[in-house]
């Protein structure tokens, strides 16, 4: 019995590993970014465009907004197409297809993000600059915000994809036959019985797709130019947060203040992604429950 | 039916047109789908496959690799594996206890399991290039330089909450009456727990493990700052370690055109890694569940 109990003690302390983790994490990059947040107002910090750190220039909001347009570009394009498609498997899809694409979106979804990077770079780099540019009458090195929109799309989609055919699937087969029987078309049975009882599930699945695609980095900073100004149309080049950390960080500079604001990048970017994922998930474990 | 009004007919027509408009709305997005899929896969291997010789995989960067000279990325594939699969063991030295923890000692709705649950969803949600920045700085902390300790540990930290999740939704799957069973024998929780439980789910977990092995060879944002580079193979956990996401990411960015043949090289082997692993992945789960007990 005494080994028992300390086993139990241990694998319980084992447990506890997680809870631990994310406390030290938070606080570590809030100590870390303290020394900045003595000196300037977070507002300031936050709402400047001016990123000069020789100068002891700060100010994030190129970099945020740079985030905030490459992620709703790639989710304006992902959603609407991965939710028929989640729709289509589920619903009208005959087993032989499910079989041939489930794999394809898992590989896919486990695919390297440098990969994607790469793929980007061959592909949609020359279309965006030659093809996709001058179609709508601008000028675009390729390096731009659609591309890494483009990018990143395709990158969340297996994701989205596969847990809202998970919520779709989970809707119960009765209610659809009861309305079949009823005489409601396919259509009908989807629009009616199938979304209603499953668009907040599928609204969880895309803000999961989205949060994944704000803290992507290597994929999305080899293709989106770097330039640190605020946007102004999906042609122009952009450096989101993650982006910002991989190419400054770890060079130990002796600009003072300038590691402060990195990290403080880090809790910015922390903050966004966990609110997002954190609300999709307790959603979507709440929705499996009621489920059984 | 003959004596419907005539109305009654439009309207039907109009439901079976809007019908077909949206099947056909739905196959259209899913052409889409597998197209960019496709492509996607297609596009990769095409390139990067003729650029695959024997001498990337067998030697390591000779002097002036990088100007387009002699040389291979053994340093790479060595340092990817050394740390994923040191990575993927330590990530699972912590979350098999837990899953352990979490599914015999508490109860499924405790206060402590959900903390517990919760906090794996935080951690889960957590981008690798802000757990390559926690890493940095705790090396900073513990005075260690950017090194295949350091770059394993990290990568450790983002497998966790995957492999933690992945281990627990298997093992939530096993029967209760199987763990009652081994309770009214008088087995004691531990030896359910490891002689039942864990067999039971034995499959899940194999899988589990691969797809955390994949993350681990995939990521390359959290061993930026953490594991270093180097053009030598790595012996010792305090050396600096050349991974292959880092590797393709440095060679594309060069100017000459030998050397971004060889991060399109690089990228095949990274890719026809994770496909082996998909593929093995597949294999498990289909091969190791013929011996469970349903």
């Amino acid at each position: 019995m005494k080994k028992e109990k300390g086993r139990q003690l241990a694998a319980g302390l084992f447990s506890l590993f997680p809870v631990f983790l994310t406390i030290a994490i938070f606080l570590l990059l809030l100590a870390k970014a303290f020394p900045l947040l003595s000196l300037k107002s977070l507002p300031d910090l936050i709402f400047s465009s001016v990123w000069q750190p020789q100068k002891g220039q700060f100010g994030l909001w190129p970099f945020i907004l740079g985030t905030i347009w490459v992620t709703a570009t790639a989710f304006i394009l992902a959603a609407p197409l991965s939710i028929l498609t989640a729709i289509y498997i589920s619903d009208y899809a005959s087993g032989r297809l499910k079989k041939w694409l489930a794999p394809v979106l898992d590989l896919l979804a486990g695919l390297p993000s440098v990969i994607y990077g790469m793929w980007g770079i061959l592909l949609i780099v020359p279309l965006v600059g030659k093809y996709l540019a001058p179609l709508f009458g601008t000028y675009s090195s390729g390096y731009s915000i659609l591309t890494a929109g483009l990018v990143l799309a395709v990158m969340i989609l297996p994701t989205i994809v596969n847990v809202s055919v998970e919520v779709l699937s989970a809707v119960p087969a009765d209610l659809k036959e009861a309305a079949l029987a009823l005489g409601a078309t396919r259509l009908e049975v989807v629009r009616y019985v199938v979304l209603k009882k499953s668009l907040p599930g599928v609204a969880a699945a895309c803000v999961l797709g989205l949060s994944r695609a704000f803290g992507e980095t290597i994929a999305v900073m080899m293709v989106v130019g770097n330039v640190p100004l605020a946007p102004t149309s999906l042609f122009s080049p952009a450096y989101p947060l993650p982006a910002l950390l991989a190419n400054n960080y770890g060079e130990m500079l002796s600009i003072p203040g300038y590691e402060s604001a990195l990290n403080l990048a880090a809790i910015i970017l922390l903050l966004i992604v966990i609110i997002f994922s954190l609300a999709a998930r307790i959603y979507l474990t709440r929705l499996e429950r009621r489920a059984g | 039916m003959a004596s419907q009004p005539a109305g009654d007919n439009s309207r039907l027509k109009r439901r079976r047109w809007s019908e077909s408009v949206f099947k056909v709305i739905l196959l259209a997005s899913v052409i889409l789908v597998s197209l960019i899929l496709s492509i996607i896969l297609v596009s990769i291997l095409w390139k990067s496959l003729p650029a695959l010789k024997l001498s990337m995989i067998l030697k390591t960067p000779g002097t002036g690799y990088y100007l387009g000279k002699s040389g291979g990325i053994l340093n790479a594939i060595v340092g990817s594996i050394e740390i994923a699969f040191g990575a993927t063991f330590l990530a699972l030295v912590i979350a098999l206890p837990l899953v352990i923890y979490l599914n015999t000692y508490l109860k499924r709705r405790s206060f402590l399991a959900e903390v517990i649950r919760l906090s794996l969803d935080v951690l889960w949600g957590i981008p690798s290039i802000v757990y390559g920045v926690f890493g940095f700085l705790l090396m900073l902390m513990f005075h260690l330089r950017a090194s295949l300790l350091a770059g394993m540990i990290t990568i450790a930290l983002v497998e966790l909450p995957i492999l933690s999740r992945a281990m627990d939704e298997t093992i939530r799957l096993v029967p209760a009456e199987l763990k009652e069973a081994s309770y009214s024998l008088g087995a004691t929780r531990w030896t359910t727990a490891t002689r039942i439980v864990l067999r039971q789910a034995l499959p899940g977990l194999i899988t589990s493990v691969l797809i955390a092995l994949g993350r681990g060879l995939g990521d390359g944002a959290s061993v930026l700052f953490t594991a270093g580079y180097t053009d030598r193979l790595t012996t010792s956990l305090l050396q600096p370690v050349a991974t292959l996401p880092l590797a393709i990411f440095f060679q594309l960015s060069s100017p000459f055109p030998e050397v971004q043949q060889r991060a399109f090289a690089s990228a095949a082997i990274l890719t026809l890694l994770i496909l082996a692993i998909s593929l093995l992945t597949r294999f498990f789960g289909r091969k190791l569940s013929r011996h469970k007990i349903r």
